[in-house]
């Protein structure tokens, strides 16, 4: 293992590390509680990850194995960049393939492949407040945290019911903890919630630019909020997957041309690759 | 008073291996794992102890430590924490301290709430107290030898006031079991 | 046969160099070095220091030159360099009673102890644009220098405090909170709130401060006065345990008297908003001090309805990293999202399109 001698391992100081490591641990005992912490400025701009890369830099070992993922695609400039400042600055071993991984770092996606209990998800997380949209004051949400009083999200999605017949929310869709804390799951798609209850894999979400770090424990209940006469229900396009072929998988739209011609492919790209080369493989 | 005994022999990775360690346990409670000591110890501190002490513990945290004068110069100038009542403390080492007397954070803020450093004689999994809560499948079992007297019945009281509360880490040789705030326990 | 798109490294790579390229621009021209930034666009590595909260001139100017002449960008660059730097304590309050002055000017009296100082300042220029300038290899004319007047300059609002008629503040112990260590927390205390103000952007402090003087916050302000030199700096190191002096540093001070109506409990008095920036920069200096003053609204019992006098609002926007950061990032691919709000769009209108039919 070598990383950069210029600067301590994982990039972090130690005591910044300790004082991150403690609000994770906190998190993970309050599980979708919200905890403030000093978050550093890095040397990538905040909304490109930073409270996810300070988190993965105050876990990381030498030992682990780092996938970086953003839309599911391991090749998305972003997650090129952060893989290489992780390689740099703490050497560790990276990969693709997401059974191989014991850290992985997401932005909008839970990988397609069940996550196991040797792995850990960091979340990058652009606003941890899931009530934002409807009290902008850090104030009140904390208050409301505090009194677990989520009426306000409960009528919006009734009102949408109203509106539209069913609930107009498809990405970062509002979760409950554990029965107790409302929690934003960060902007992945609805139809990735479901994958978040009762997930063997620790889950931990970072937000640099808003300073708050939360977890959801493993095997923790992860319910996506919704009504008797109306639950929830994950939207995914209603395709095959023109590369794999996959029905189950979560697809991006391509436009092949500009009179109307698209195509869809899954958006975890490791997921994708490995279907193809298992059939090629069987061919 | 200076210290002769040493903090971890890498401060930056022995400190990574034994915060996963403390990770892992808070993660899935009941799970027993195993730290990364330094080469020698003050007297007064287990092996587990001191390195949580070294992973968790610095000049933003105070710490209530009731270990004798060896343990405090060590911490002192290893982790370079106040050292503190009770109440004020952020760490607590001291097994004679009550989970009711420790800080256990606003409705608010929660995560104000105190972490108890427990010496503990033995952990040992698959038997002992019955744990459920988020981290567990099920079930998992933790027999922990040497707990205080009436340590169930306080636990009790201390999950029934969520979100506020105070997470336990068991110490025990090189081991570490955690408890935080949401676990249930009964009697095996 | 679609192929997805790889290659984001060489992407990214090809894109680094390019940039460093047109940073240089025609290679014909002379490169621009450092200290020429340093010196001659003094003030854009002034308000990169204020900024980027960290005080030297040569690595503001370094950024300046990485950064293309972006000075957000460059204060990014400095912020991000400082954050890796160990912290050894806090400073003695700086006296600023004491400043080497520059400039120092009253709106609020005709003369005063210290004089009133006018020093190099735009304020009166006519803005024509000096060509003569375009043609380089001139050098000004020195100016004369006048003799500088004996004993202190001493501050304008302590004059008006030593009579009772401006409200003391009242100096705390205390170590000042730090929102680059622990983040912000509400009510936020003055001194965190003029931390985050004197970090903050130079652009939204301006467009809130005049927000305040148009009505929105109810403001009356007079520049007490506005200072601009040298100061010292001041440092116990704990194994000495008596202050030294570390060094000087260029800063601009901004008291601005507002009125203040009186309670039940207190006569009436001028109150102040106060305004402390690294380098030359009384713009942010000034604006400073309004919105500090507006902020004050609830300590001060007034209804804080104005957008300059609401915590939350101000600070939580106020850092131009933080904000640029998140405005830049919406051109981050947002495929996934966009993906999961195509297909709810699709359904929807497929529902509402039955429905009509029906």
């Amino acid at each position: 293992m070598t990383y950069d001698p210029g600067y301590n391992f994982a990039y972090l100081d130690e005591s910044t590390k300790r004082m991150i490591r403690r609000a994770i641990l906190k998190g993970v005992a309050i599980p979708g509680h919200q905890v403030p912490f000093g978050s550093r400025e890095m040397p990538l701009p905040y909304g490109w990850g930073t409270g996810g890369i300070q988190v993965t830099a105050s876990i990381l070992g030498p030992d682990d194995t780092l996938k970086v993922i953003d839309q599911g695609a391991d090749d998305t400039t972003n997650a090129v960049s952060i893989r290489a400042f992780f390689r740099r600055v703490a050497g560790v071993a990276t990969t693709e393939r997401t059974a191989e991984a014991t850290v992985i770092q997401t932005r909008h996606r839970i990988p397609e492949h069940p996550l196991t209990e040797q792995q850990i998800i960091v979340y990058q997380v652009p606003m941890p407040e899931p009530l934002f949209r409807l009290e902008p004051r850090i104030a009140e949400t904390k208050r409301m945290h505090a009194l677990a009083d989520y009426g306000l999200m409960h009528v919006r999605l009734y009102e949408d019911i109203a509106r539209h017949g069913h609930i107009a929310t498809s990405y970062n869709y509002p979760v409950m903890v554990n029965g107790r804390y409302l929690m934003a799951p960060s902007p992945i798609p609805a139809f990735d919630n479901p994958k978040m209850d009762q997930m063997p894999a620790l889950q931990l979400f970072g937000a640099g630019r808003e300073k708050r770090i939360y977890a959801v424990p493993p095997y923790t209940g992860v319910r996506s909020l919704d009504f008797d006469d109306h639950p929830f229900r994950p939207i995914r396009a209603p395709h095959a997957c023109a590369l794999c072929g996959s029905r189950e998988s979560y697809l991006d739209e391509v436009i092949t041309d500009d009179s109307g011609g698209k195509m869809f492919v899954c958006s975890d790209t490791s997921y994708c690759t490995e279907r193809q080369t298992a059939r090629e493989a069987a061919e | 008073m200076e210290t002769r005994y040493p903090g971890f022999a890498d401060p930056v990775l022995d400190a990574q291996a034994s915060f996963r360690a403390v990770l892992e346990a808070m993660s899935r409670p009941g799970r027993v794992q195993a730290v990364v000591a330094p080469p020698e110890l003050p007297p007064g501190l287990s092996p587990a102890a001191a390195a949580m002490l070294l992973t968790l513990v610095d000049a933003a945290t105070p710490l209530h430590l009731t270990a004798g004068a060896e343990a405090e110069a060590w911490v002192r100038f290893h982790c370079g924490c106040p050292l503190v009542e009770v109440q004020d403390a952020v760490f607590v080492l001291d097994p004679a301290a009550r989970l009711e007397a420790l800080d256990a954070g606003t409705e608010e803020e929660p995560e104000n709430g105190a972490t108890l450093i427990l010496e503990v004689a033995g952990l040992e999994e698959g038997r002992g107290w019955r744990l459920r809560g988020p981290g567990i499948r099920g079930e998992h079992r933790l027999q922990v030898r040497g707990a205080p007297e009436g340590f169930l019945a306080a636990w009790a009281r201390n999950r029934a006031r969520f979100p506020r509360g105070v997470d336990v880490i068991l110490c025990a040789g090189v081991q570490i079991a955690a408890l935080p705030r949401t676990v249930q326990i009964e009697e095996g | 046969m679609y192929v997805a798109t790889k290659g984001g490294e060489q992407a990214i790579g090809a894109a680094h160099a390019w940039l460093a390229e047109t940073r240089r621009g025609d290679t014909a021209l002379p490169e621009i070095e450092v200290a020429q930034i340093a010196e001659q666009l003094g003030l854009a590595a002034d308000r990169v220091m204020a900024e980027g909260s960290c005080y030297d001139r040569g690595l503001a100017a370094l950024a300046v030159k990485q950064a293309k002449g972006d000075l957000i960008e460059a204060a990014f660059l400095l912020r991000a360099y400082r954050t890796t730097l160990p912290r050894f304590g806090a400073s003695a309050p700086l006296e600023t009673g004491a400043m080497h002055i520059r400039r120092r000017i009253s709106a609020t009296y005709k003369d005063l102890p210290g004089g009133q100082v006018l020093g190099p300042t735009f304020d009166y220029t006519h803005r024509l644009l000096d060509f003569a300038l375009a043609a380089a290899g001139s050098a000004p004319e020195p100016v004369p220098e006048a003799e500088p007047e004996p004993g202190n300059t001493p501050r304008v609002t302590e004059l008006l405090a030593r009579e009772g008629l401006m409200q003391r503040e009242t100096p705390s112990a205390e170590e000042p909170g730090d929102l680059t260590r622990e983040p912000l927390s509400f009510p936020a205390p003055r001194p965190v709130r003029l931390q985050a103000l004197a970090r903050g952007d130079e652009g939204f402090l301006l467009g809130l401060g005049y927000s305040t003087q148009r009505g929105y916050g109810n403001s009356h302000p007079f520049v007490g006065e506005i200072r601009v030199g040298e100061v010292a700096v001041e440092f116990t190191p704990p194994e000495l345990g008596f202050p030294i002096e570390i060094g000087d540093i260029t800063v601009t001070e901004c008291q601005m008297v507002n009125q203040f109506k009186g309670s039940r409990t207190q006569p009436p008095q001028f109150t102040r908003g106060y305004g402390l920036v690294f380098g030359h920069g009384e713009r942010k200096a000034m604006a400073m001090s309004l919105v500090d003053r507006a902020l004050r609204a609830e300590e001060m019992g007034e209804e804080p309805v104005a957008p300059a006098q609401q915590q939350e609002f101000v600070l939580y926007h106020s850092d131009n990293v933080e904000a640029t950061g998140f405005v830049e990032h919406l051109k981050l691919p947002h495929y996934v999202d966009f993906q999961s709000e195509l297909e709810n769009l699709r359904t929807m209108r497929e529902t509402a399109l039955n429905a009509a039919a029906e």
